[in-house]
């Protein structure tokens, strides 16, 4: 019965959240147990619009209890990528008109080329660096406000949180860390960057409107008049499939197929991820080795077949990693 | 030398639509055409399509049309933020309940797509994007490898959109160009209170364009708004030049300049 609660909550937070074209609440019914279980659906790669970096692999400075990926000090399941590695991925990616770039780890401020990388992609296309803010020094929040103003292409930063207040926040993501995130964030507001606070629902009520309400005051409170948020689904793999449960066997999508109209809305339709092992279909499915999909960009311009239990949730929350 | 006039999302802002149109014709040009979305904001909106069928102006559907057209429950504006999609909400419902049935079903014959030859050069007009109606093309994270890709998927050298509010041209290779007309609905966000078209000049076979800043009766404009009972975020914005709603969906680069 748990599994049946925890659907319900999360059509709940889709149609509160995601009203995302072609979601529909009857959806959710593709997930019943079935007599003869129709295959994981297909989704095509409609456009390589979005690439993914994992930047820093699988190394962070702390170790979040619901981190998908379980990143940590010495987790070095994917390593960190050099500004070498984003170059010829780059070059790949301007011959198939890739849009956008994003990078994500582990944090990404702890690889030592990031700045370079950023430059380097800022010439081609626009960035996005998803970060927990811990590593925002002065200096650095400088050299981005730099690199922002002299790109023609827009530099946006994310920074995680997961709670309302020190004691959520830091229960998740370990001692002390809200304070140091509370000074990085200040270092972007003096500067005048204006980054997406990103939080999880692991947040307790974030996930409605006034949850969002009073988060959106939290951010106010940090120095940005503007306050920009989103919020993002919790995927039940790596720490936080121990932190709370795993997927249960009907968590996962089996369907005669997509309509174009309704893989449009997954991510796995218009994006990719790079780390030091290969391609992967996305930004989630890092740890799965069949979620691998090739050497290159070009092996992976191909069909995906849903069959992870995160998959699940992306459908029925309507996920998408991007900003 | 040919020289047309791409008038972006007018948004129910009559007055603006006035005055473009008597720029236009004071310049002289060799067609003009609407890139959709000619509801939303503002108030009254049977008179926007009424003067375009009057005038003879042809044009797209934006997802506005398509919308209204198909009796959605909402515009399928493609925002992405619960705050934006309220406002979005707020306009839509107006809108629908204030178009006339006629009007509603003349915007479902509005083709999604025009094409058309000049000089040589394959010019596409399109709403969103020409792959997708409520697609946001920004100047800051459209890179020209995408619109390079978008060029060539949509067979077209010269490709014209609006949607996203704010006017960009991005100049590529083989001479290619994608143009964002800007809207004449709402002013650019900029602290000014005029709205802008886009004018494009093909000549012997080189493009050039220009984005037209078009001041109008705004008083009257925000007066009626008042008048229908519109939020008073939305009259701010025509008094103000500065966006007060609807603007989580820009990037940050844009967001930069926005003073909200």
């Amino acid at each position: 019965m748990a599994g049946y609660y925890h659907r319900i909550d999360a059509i709940r937070n889709a149609a509160n959240l995601k009203p995302v074209l072609g979601w529909r609440e009857s959806d959710s019914v593709t997930a019943i147990p079935h007599q003869q279980p129709l295959p994981a659906p297909d989704v095509p790669l409609l456009a390589l619009d979005t690439l993914w970096f994992q930047v820093a692999g699988t190394l962070c400075n702390i170790e979040c209890t619901h981190c998908f990926i379980s990143s940590s000090p010495t987790n070095r399941s994917h390593e960190m990528l050099t500004l070498a590695d984003v170059e010829i991925r780059l070059a790949e990616a301007r011959r198939l008109g890739v849009r956008d770039y994003y990078f994500t780890g582990g944090e990404p401020f702890m690889n030592r080329d990031m700045l370079a990388i950023l430059e380097t992609t800022l010439k081609q296309g626009p960035a996005t660096v998803l970060t927990n803010g811990m590593l925002l020094r002065p200096e650095l929040c400088r050299e981005l406000r730099e690199l922002f103003d002299r790109s023609e292409y827009s530099l946006d930063l994310r920074v995680s949180l997961d709670g309302f207040d020190a004691e959520s926040h830091d229960a998740i993501r370990g001692k002390g860390v809200w304070e140091r995130v509370m000074k990085g964030l200040r270092n972007l507001a003096g500067v005048g960057l204006n980054p997406v606070i990103t939080v999880t629902e692991a947040a307790e009520g974030v996930g409605s409107a006034e949850g969002r309400t009073r988060f959106l005051e939290v951010i106010r409170g940090f120095g940005f008049a503007r306050p920009r948020l989103k919020v993002l689904s919790l995927f039940r793999i790596g720490a936080e499939e121990t932190r709370s449960h795993g997927y249960e066997e009907w968590e996962r999508l089996s369907m005669d197929g997509l309509t174009p109209v309704d893989a449009a809305t997954l991510q796995c339709s218009s994006s990719r991820m790079v780390t030091s092992r290969g391609v992967y279909v996305c930004p989630i499915l890092i740890a799965e080795p069949a979620a691998r999909m090739g050497e290159t960009i070009a092996d992976t311009l191909r069909p995906f077949a849903l069959r992870y239990g995160a998959c699940h949730t992306c459908w029925v929350d309507g996920v998408n990693c991007r900003t | 030398m040919t020289r047309l006039a791409f008038i972006g999302g007018i948004y129910s802002n009559y007055p603006a639509l006035v005055a473009t149109l008597a720029d236009i014709e004071r310049r002289g040009v060799d067609g003009s055409w609407f890139l959709g979305d000619l509801g939303a904001f503002g108030p009254h909106p049977n008179r926007v399509p009424e003067l375009l069928i009057e005038k003879q102006i042809p044009g797209i559907q934006g997802n506005y049309e398509e919308s209204l057209s198909s009796g959605a429950t909402d515009c399928n504006c493609g925002y992405t933020d619960p705050r934006d999609n309220a406002y979005a909400q707020i306009s839509y419902d107006y809108t629908a309940a204030n178009t006339d049935d006629a009007l509603k079903q003349w915007m479902g014959t509005l083709p999604r797509e025009i094409r058309m030859d000049i000089g040589g050069l394959r010019i596409l007009l399109s709403h969103g994007s020409p792959r997708r109606i409520n697609e946001f093309l920004w100047h800051s994270t459209s890179s020209e490898p995408f619109l390079e890709r978008l060029c060539e998927e949509s067979r077209a050298d010269v490709i014209l959109c609006t949607h996203s509010g704010l006017q960009w041209h991005r100049r590529l290779e083989r001479n290619r160009h994608v143009v964002n007309a800007g809207v004449i609905g709402r002013p650019a966000n900029d602290g000014r209170t005029n709205v802008w078209y886009t004018l494009l000049t093909v000549e012997r076979g080189e493009v050039s364009v220009e984005f037209v800043p078009i001041d109008y009766d705004h008083q009257t404009l925000a007066r009626e708004m008042r008048a229908e009972h519109l939020p008073a975020e939305f009259i701010e914005t025509i008094e103000t030049g500065w966006w007060t709603t609807c603007l989580e969906i820009l990037p940050a680069k844009e967001r930069a300049h926005s003073k909200f």
